[in-house]
C-alpha cells in the first residue's frame, strides 16, 4: 500500500471512526463508510490540511471513494 | 471531529460564574467553538443548541469536552422550537449572562454569480435565518439576563462592502449589523450590550459553501496587515473580551478580527497576482 493510501485510509477512519478493515479502496465513503454529506466536506478539508493539496469544489464532488481520494491526491500533492 | 491541532485557550476567571448560549457550532473548526473554548476556559458554563441530527453528533463530544451538561435542538425558522430551548435553558439556570449567535444560511446556488439574480424565497430564507433569529433570540435571551448580560453575533466584511460570491449574504449580515445597532439602543437602558465580530474568512464547514474560497482566503493573506488569515482562537479571544465585563462600555460595535483587513482599500504593492487558486 502506498504512503499516500496508508495516511488517506488512518483519516477515514478517524474521521468516520469505523472499523479499518471496512476501508478498502473500492469502499464508497456514503455507501460503504456511512459518511453524510457534511462528513464529505469535512474528510476533503481533513486531507487537504494533511496533504497540503487543494481540492477544488467540482473536484470534491467528485471524490466518492477511497480510490478517489488517493488518485487525487496522488496527481496533485506537490 | 478532524484533527485540526488546536492552541490550548488561556485559562482563567474572567467568565467565572457567567452562564451563556452558544448557538451555530458545527465542527471543531466552527467560529463558534473557538469562542466557546475561549469562555469555557475562564470558567464560563456554557450551553449550547445544534439544528438537525448531522450537527448533534459533532456538537455533543464538543460540548461534553468542556464540560457543558446542555446540549439543545432549536431550529431558529421555528419559533415553537425557539420557544422550547429557552424554556430548557430558564428552567436549567434560571437567567442567562450571555448569548453567542453563529448562525447564518443561504442556498449555496446563490453564493457565486450576480446578486442580481436572487429570487426572493432566496433572499427571505437568508434574512429570516441569518438575521431575524438574532432578533428572535434575543427576544428570549433578553428577558432571562440582568444587567451586564453580553448579546454576540457574527458578521463578514461583505456586509460593508461588495466581496465576489457574498451576494445575499452580503445583504444578510448589512441587515444583521443595523439590527446591533438598533438592539443596542432598545437594550441599553436596561444594561445589555450588543455586539457583533466581523470576522475575516476562516476555512469552516459554513465556508465550503461559499463560491471561490480559497481565492478569498489568499486574497485576505496576501493583503491584510498582518499578512496572513485569523484563526478560531484569535476570533474566540475577541469574542471572549466582548462577553465578559472586560468591554463593559461598549455596545453597538461591529468589532473587526480580520488581520486588519477592513483598512485596506487596495491591493499591496508587494502581493502577488493571483488569477486562480
Amino acid at each position: 500500500m502506498s504512503e499516500t493510501a496508508e495516511k488517506v485510509k488512518k483519516i477515514v477512519v478517524e474521521h468516520l471512526g469505523v472499523d479499518e478493515a471496512k476501508v478498502t479502496e473500492d469502499a464508497s465513503f456514503i455507501d460503504d463508510l456511512g459518511a453524510d454529506s457534511l462528513d464529505t466536506v469535512e474528510l476533503v478539508m481533513a486531507f487537504e490540511e494533511a496533504f497540503g493539496v487543494e481540492i477544488p469544489d467540482d473536484a470534491a464532488e467528485k471524490i466518492t471513494t477511497v480510490k478517489d481520494a488517493i488518485a487525487y491526491i496522488d496527481g496533485h500533492k506537490s | 471531529m478532524s484533527d485540526a491541532p488546536l492552541a490550548d485557550a488561556p485559562t482563567g476567571t474572567l467568565m467565572a460564574g457567567k452562564r451563556g448560549l452558544v448557538m451555530g457550532v458545527a465542527n471543531d473548526r466552527s467560529i463558534a467553538w473557538g469562542i466557546a473554548r475561549a469562555v469555557a476556559a475562564q470558567g464560563a458554563e456554557v450551553a449550547f443548541t445544534y439544528q438537525g441530527e448531522a450537527l448533534e453528533r459533532r456538537v455533543r463530544p464538543l460540548a461534553e469536552s468542556v464540560g457543558s451538561k446542555l446540549v439543545l435542538p432549536c431550529d431558529v425558522t421555528d419559533d415553537a422550537s425557539v420557544d422550547a430551548a429557552f424554556a430548557t435553558i430558564k428552567e436549567a439556570w434560571g437567567g442567562l449572562d450571555f448569548l453567542v449567535h453563529a448562525i447564518g444560511f443561504a442556498n449555496k446556488d446563490y453564493l457565486r454569480g450576480r446578486y442580481l439574480d436572487t429570487p426572493r424565497d432566496v433572499f427571505l430564507q437568508a434574512l429570516d435565518i441569518s438575521t431575524f433569529s438574532f432578533v428572535s433570540v434575543s427576544q428570549r435571551a433578553v428577558p432571562l439576563m440582568k444587567p451586564g448580560g453580553s448579546l454576540l453575533t457574527m458578521s463578514y466584511l461583505g456586509a460593508e462592502r461588495v466581496t465576489p460570491h457574498y451576494n445575499v449574504m452580503g445583504v444578510a449580515k448589512a441587515a444583521l449589523e443595523a439590527s446591533v445597532r438598533y438592539l443596542a439602543v432598545d437594550l441599553g437602558g436596561i444594561g445589555i450590550r450588543v455586539n457583533a465580530i466581523s470576522a475575516g474568512p476562516i476555512k469552516t464547514l459554513a465556508a465550503s459553501g461559499i463560491g471561490d474560497f480559497r481565492y478569498i482566503l489568499k486574497w485576505n493573506q496576501y493583503n491584510a496587515p498582518l499578512k496572513r488569515n485569523v484563526t478560531i482562537e484569535e476570533v474566540g479571544g475577541a469574542g471572549l473580551y466582548l462577553l465578559s465585563d472586560l468591554s463593559a462600555g461598549v455596545t453597538g460595535e461591529v468589532h473587526h478580527v480580520d488581520s486588519g483587513f477592513h483598512v485596506v482599500g487596495m491591493k499591496s504593492v508587494d502581493a502577488p497576482d493571483i488569477s486562480t487558486v
